[in-house]
Formats: C-alpha cells, sequence, structure tokens
C-alpha cells in the first residue's frame, strides 16, 4: 500500500536524511521525499499497521531535525 | 516571505549592522587603535551580534547532540564559529554564521518563490463548484459532487469537473490542459473537461466524474508527484552528500590533530595548533553539501514546471535525463505526422484525360473539366452511405470543390442530398469496395482489385502517391481519384529542430504502404521509415534499433501504440487529452497534438540537464578547490564561506533558469 502526505521540511539536505530515516522505520518498505513539493510518498510492508508506523516515521524524523512536520 | 523569513531577515541586518560597526571601531584602526580591545574584551564584544545570529544554530546543535546527530550542519557551524572565537578571529566568526544564514533564507526564499510559481502554473483545479438543485444554484466543495450531478459554470469560471454539456453553449478555453490557447466551441451533447475555462456564456453541465477523478485532479497529482520518479544526477547526489560531509569532517579533524603532532614530533616543527585548527575550521565550514543537494532537484523541478506550462506532462525526472540522452526519435504517422483526415489530391478523368492536382488551393470549381467534375460526383455519390473515412473525405472534398463557403461546416445528410445524388442501391465488396446504383448507373469505385474483377485490368494505373480510388461507370473505367492523409502543421519544423537540437536519426514506423510513407518522408525530411509494419513489428523494429545501441523515443498516439510507447526508452504520448489509456502508458504526456511540442520537450530536457551538469561540476569543483588551497593555508575562512554559500547562491539563482526556456 502507498500513500502521500503533505510535510514541511527546511532544507533539501535534510529532506535526504528523513528519506534514509524513513525508509529505516518498521513497516516501511520504501519511500521518496520530494522536497520540491513538500510531499512524502511511503510505501508500507503488508500488514502494517499504517498509524503506528507513521508515528514512528514522524518520532525517527524529528530526532533528526526538530523542525520536521508530517501532516497526517 | 512567511514570518519564519522575516525574523531572520531582521536579525541578519541587525547583525551586519553590528558587526560592520564595531569592525569599525575596535578593528579598522579608524577610530580606535586596533590594539584598543584586548583578545578577552574583543571577544565579549563581538559575542553580541554572535549570539543574535547563532543562537539557534546553537540550540539546535545541542539538541542534536542529545540525539546523537553529530554531523548535522548546525553543529559543524557551531564548531566552526566557536573555534574561530577561542582562536581569536571573532570578526569570522560572526561571518561564518550570518553568511550561512543569508544562505539559508535565500534558499528558503528562491525555493518557497519557485515552488510557488510553479504550482501556479499547475493550478487547474476548481475547488468549489455550483451545483444546480431546483432553482437554486448552490455553491458546493468540488470534492463533494457525485457523478450525474448537473452543474453551473459561468462565464470566466474554470470547469471544476468533467462531464456534459446539457444546457447552453459557449466556448472553453483548454490552454491550462494543452498549453495552447485555442478557443473552442461547445454545445449541448458535447464532453467538456476540467481544467478548461467557460469564456463566453453560462453552461449547465452533467458531471461524468468525482473531483479526484476528473482529469484536472489527475494531470495535477502526475505533475506534482513526478519528483519521486528520481532521476540518476539525484540520486548520485543524495549519496555525495552521505559521504561528503563525514569524510570532510573527519579530514577537518586529521588536520586539527594528528598533523601538527606527527609534524611536531616527527620533524621536530613548533606544535603550531592554531594554524591548523583554523584550517580544519575552514573545512568545516565547506563541509555542508548544500548547492548541490537543493539546486539540483530544483532545476528538475523548474523543468517539469516550465513544461508543464506548455502542455507537455513529464512523468519524472529521470525521463528528462533519459530524454536528454536520446539519439533516435521515431513517430508514428497517422495521428502524430498527419492529421488523420483525408482529402482529395488528384482526379483524374479518362474522358478528358486531365489530371486535377487539388493540392494547389484552388477551390473554383469552374477551372475543373466538366467530365471531372462528373466523375467526381458519380464517386461521391457512391460513397453516400459510407462510414469509412476515406469515403467521408471524398464526399468532404466533392463538396468543397463545388462550394468552398460549405467548407468548415459538418456534414449532414441534407448538404449530401444537395450536392450528390442517393444511390438506389448499394453493395459493398469486402476488401474491395463498393458498387452502386447511381442515376440508373452502374458506379464501381475500389481498389485495383475491384477494377481487375470488372473490367478485367483494363484501366490506367495511378502514378501519384497515395490511397487510389478507381472508378468505373456502367462497367468502363471512368477515372481515378487520389486520396492523401494531410501533414499536419508543425511536422516539418519539429523534425528539422530535433535534427537541430542533436537528434541524428529521426524516423517513422507506419503500418501504411512504403510509397506513402517515402512520400511523406521526403516532404518532412524523416531520415529512417519503416513501413506496412502490423502493430507487433513496430516494437521489433523499436527492440532493433536499442538493440543496434541507441537510445530511442517514440512518438505515438498513445491508444494504438501502447506498446510501442512501454518499449521504448522514452516514450511519448500525443493528443493524450483525455485519454486514460496514453497516460498510462507513456513516460512523456503531450497534451495537444501539435508535433512541435516533441522537440520543445527535447530542448527542455536538454538544457535542464546541462544546468544539472553545470551545478554538479561548479559546486564540486569550487569546494574541492577551496578545500585543497586551505589545506595549504592559502585559502582564508571568508572563502570557505564564498565556497558555501556564494556557490548555493550560484546554483540555486542557475537552476532557476529552467524554468525560462522558451
Amino acid at each position: 500500500m502507498k500513500k502521500t502526505y503533505k510535510i514541511e521540511v527546511d532544507c533539501a539536505n535534510c529532506a535526504n536524511k528523513m528519506e534514509e530515516a524513513t525508509k529505516k522505520t518498521e513497516g516501511v518498505k520504501d519511500a521518496v521525499v520530494n522536497y520540491m513539493t513538500l510531499k512524502m510518498k511511503v510505501e508500507f510492508e503488508d500488514g502494517a499497521d499504517v498509524d503506528t508506523v507513521m508515528n514512528n516515521v514522524r518520532n525517527n524524523c524529528k530526532k533528526i531535525e526538530d523542525d520536521f512536520e508530517i501532516y497526517l | 516571505m512567511n514570518k519564519k523569513q522575516k525574523t531572520n531577515r531582521l536579525r541578519i541586518i541587525i547583525t551586519a549592522v553590528l558587526l560592520i560597526g564595531l569592525y569599525i571601531v575596535f578593528k579598522s584602526g579608524l577610530i580606535l587603535p586596533e590594539d584598543f580591545l584586548n583578545p578577552w574584551l574583543e571577544r565579549a564584544v563581538f559575542i553580541v551580534p554572535y549570539i543574535i545570529i547563532a543562537y539557534d544554530i546553537l540550540i539546535k546543535s545541542v539538541k542534536g547532540i542529545l540525539k546523537g546527530q553529530l554531523l548535522d550542519e548546525n553543529f559543524l557551524m557551531g564548531v566552526a564559529s566557536i573555534g574561530a572565537f577561542v582562536l581569536g578571529e571573532c570578526v569570522e566568526g560572526v561571518a561564518v554564521v550570518l553568511f550561512y544564514q543569508i544562505g539559508e533564507l535565500f534558499e528558503s526564499y528562491a525555493v518557497g518563490k519557485s515552488r510557488k510559481n510553479i504550482t501556479e502554473l499547475m493550478d487547474i483545479t476548481e475547488d468549489v463548484c455550483f451545483v444546480v438543485e431546483g432553482d437554486d444554484v448552490v455553491k458546493t466543495d468540488s470534492d463533494e459532487v457525485e457523478i450525474g450531478t448537473i452543474i453551473e459554470v459561468k462565464p470566466g469560471d474554470k470547469i471544476p469537473l468533467d462531464g456534459v454539456v446539457v444546457e447552453g453553449g459557449s466556448v472553453i478555453d483548454t490552454s491550462a490542459l494543452t498549453g495552447e490557447s485555442k478557443p473552442r466551441d461547445i454545445t449541448t451533447g458535447d464532453e467538456v473537461l476540467s481544467g478548461s475555462i467557460n469564456v463566453t456564456s453560462v453552461i449547465r453541465i452533467k458531471t461524468t466524474a468525482e473531483f479526484e477523478e476528473s482529469t484536472a485532479s489527475k494531470i495535477l497529482d502526475m505533475v506534482s508527484s513526478a519528483g519521486m520518479r528520481k532521476s540518476r544526477s539525484e540520486n548520485f547526489i543524495s549519496k555525495f552528500a552521505h559521504y561528503y560531509t563525514p569524510i570532510v569532517c573527519g579530514l577537518a579533524v586529521v588536520i586539527a590533530i594528528v598533523v601538527p603532532l606527527v609534524s611536531g614530533l616527527l620533524l621536530g616543527h613548533d606544535y603550531n595548533f592554531a594554524v591548523w585548527v583554523y584550517r580544519a575550521l575552514t573545512f568545516l565550514v565547506i563541509s555542508c553539501p548544500c548547492a548541490l543537494v537543493i539546486s539540483v532537484p530544483l532545476s528538475f523541478f523548474a523543468g517539469i514546471g516550465s513544461a508543464s506550462a506548455k502542455g507537455v506532462l513529464i512523468k519524472g525526472s529521470n525521463y528528462i535525463e533519459m530524454l536528454s540522452k536520446v539519439d533516435a526519435v521515431y513517430f508514428d504517422k497517422t495521428g502524430t505526422l498527419t492529421k488523420g483526415e483525408f482529402k482529395v489530391t488528384n482526379v483524374y478523368s479518362v474522358t478528358e484525360d486531365i489530371n486535377v492536382d487539388l493540392t494547389l488551393d484552388n477551390s473554383d470549381s469552374a477551372q475543373y473539366g466538366s467530365a471531372v467534375r462528373e466523375l467526381y460526383k458519380y464517386a461521391a455519390s457512391a460513397e453516400y452511405y459510407t462510414n469509412h473515412p476515406i469515403g467521408i473525405s471524398m464526399i468532404n472534398s466533392y463538396i468543397n470543390m463545388e462550394n468552398a463557403n460549405a467548407k468548415s461546416d459538418e456534414l449532414t445528410d441534407a448538404k449530401k442530398d444537395e450536392y450528390l445524388i442517393k444511390p438506389s442501391h448499394v453493395d459493398q465488396i469486402g476488401g474491395k469496395g463498393i458498387i452502386a446504383k447511381v442515376a440508373d448507373k452502374e458506379v464501381a469505385v475500389g481498389n485495383d482489385l475491384l477494377m481487375e474483377e470488372l473490367i478485367n485490368g483494363d484501366f490506367k494505373k495511378a502514378t501519384e502517391v497515395g490511397t487510389v480510388v478507381y472508378v468505373s461507370i456502367d462497367n468502363t473505367f471512368a477515372g481515378y481519384i487520389v486520396v492523401n492523409d494531410q501533414i499536419k502543421e508543425g511536422s516539418f519544423e519539429a523534425i528539422s529542430e530535433l535534427y537541430k537540437v542533436g537528434i541524428k536519426d529521426v524516423g517513422m514506423f507506419t503500418g501504411d504502404e512504403e510509397p506513402i510513407a517515402r512520400d511523406i518522408a521526403a516532404k518532412l525530411g524523416l531520415n529512417k521509415i519503416k513501413a506496412k509494419l502490423l502493430p507487433i513489428d513496430k516494437v521489433k523494429a523499436l527492440e532493433d534499433e536499442i538493440n543496434a545501441g541507441h537510445k530511442v523515443s517514440f512518438i505515438g498516439d498513445g491508444i494504438n501504440d501502447a506498446p510501442v510507447i512501454m518499449r521504448s526508452d522514452v516514450g511519448i504520448a500525443m493528443g493524450a487529452l483525455g485519454s486514460d489509456a496514453a497516460i498510462e502508458a507513456s513516460d512523456i504526456v503531450i497534451m495537444d497534438d501539435d508535433p512541435r511540442k516533441v522537440s520543445l520537450t527535447v530542448r527542455i530536457a536538454k538544457k535542464c540537464m546541462r544546468i544539472v551538469y553545470e551545478n554538479i561540476y561548479f559546486s564540486i569543483g569550487i569546494k574541492v578547490l577551496v578545500l585543497l588551497l586551505s589545506l595549504f593555508g592559502l585559502a582564508s575562512m571568508w572563502m570557505a564561506i564564498f565556497a558555501d554559500v556564494g556557490v548555493m547562491i550560484l546554483a540555486v539563482l542557475n537552476a532557476i533558469r529552467c524554468l525560462r526556456i522558451k
């Protein structure tokens, strides 16, 4: 399953780091962060609980950059 | 500018003024002697502007350390600036952060601005619509409207949902979808697509799609997710950034600690830590890969944006990259290079033995001989009931010849009755033609096989190129009519432009006969053609080119050519407005059917890639150069600031050029 989220991130390099952090989160199969459109596309593993996974994604990203925000 | 940007701008201005003021007073020697402040007092004075400009960076880097994020740019800038203070280089310490903040502000402003520009270009959806309920018109959110609802669209408004006109007639402008402002007349029963603008009068539409599924939303969704398919350059940059910062920081540590120790212990030089620490701090200032990381995706985004403003949708930046490497472009014929509208180009009559060339624009029927006109009339009449495009084109051309004023009108039964003789009986001879009874004469129209059968091959073969319709009247050969597909306006320019931008092979794959293909190739300047191809043969022909080492792009109408479009390196669908199949199969979608858009797209791709490479080489080049210079003590921290912020600003400005490709 794939979902797209609106995000807020300040710099392009941070966006790359967010992408990596999201990919490493459990339950995420693949992720792409688009700095230009401020959108994030997440592909989930089969059977993953989207809400929990996305909460973890948000936490992991916040760890890297405090200003980061995902609009769930 | 948003609030955050405004605060930062204010901080930058205050700091800049303070820094310059303090410098003039204490450091320039103009007002006070240079050594007026002792080193400790100097630090205490310059710490004021430093705190103003750097407090957020310091807070963030402390947070970063607590979370185990050592190599983020805040931390690096923090270390570099504090280090400069420790070394007593207070002015540089403040300047590093000041310029870093200027760079950040510029970056967020420029990116925000181009983001806004581009989204405005793509802003083709309409969030509100007016639903007709009895005598009232109710304002509703577009995404709440169900299929089959009647909505009203006023002149000047965007059509919010796809639908069919049920009341009223108007003119619509589809330029937001196609990039081409050719107004179109619409009337009851016509289909209209969301994103078009209703120009002249109020219309009512019965919707045929929900908001999410309507054309405008789909196009917007496609373009805004284009950045999700990253190009190889973008992936390279992410990888580069991933390793670049740790490597440069590692080198900085080595320079600050190992080099002086080694030179001190082994070579007996003095332990001059200050010099080496200064060089190491310079490294830290250059260690941020910002310029690259921002400018490359920005270039692609701007390129995709400027293409979509012209009615060309590119599905991902990887396709821009691939298209820029394409060296062979193949077109489908019908509907792509030609209009798919047939026209009579020659009429030959035996009795008069003259051949009228109708491609010359002479619509005055008086100059054609009466025999030609009679032959033409009988042949067109025999086609009275036809649905075949060639038959219809014969009727249309005949009516146009007799009455040039009838040109733009549609073919109606009344019009047919006015100009033609209604046949009393018609026989279809499968694969050969028609035999019809027209005014007591037996008129046969068809191909050479029909003539062989009816009159034993006793007829004159046509020498003209095109689809030839032979005519016999009462089993005597009467003449022939040549019908040709019309070359699209702009096909020729498109092809010569493709050669100009460096495409080596520009060719055509067609299912049509060889002579017709050759004729078109000669007229358009195509250098490779393959004719008489079935759809499956087209895929093979394309694979041959790919196997021969070419990077191939194929342009087709997207419906019949879907397999070839998918197989090519970059598949382009043309005239795709309203066709989901075409949009699905292709990598690049040209909304209208103007072949010149193909060369335009190639040009955008090439320009965009050139800018991307310029940015990559320029940014990496300057950074490596300054790193080397500072290693040998030839670069000051000021140069490092330029290598970081200056390069970023230049790269972003360069990237924005992608928006202005004509």
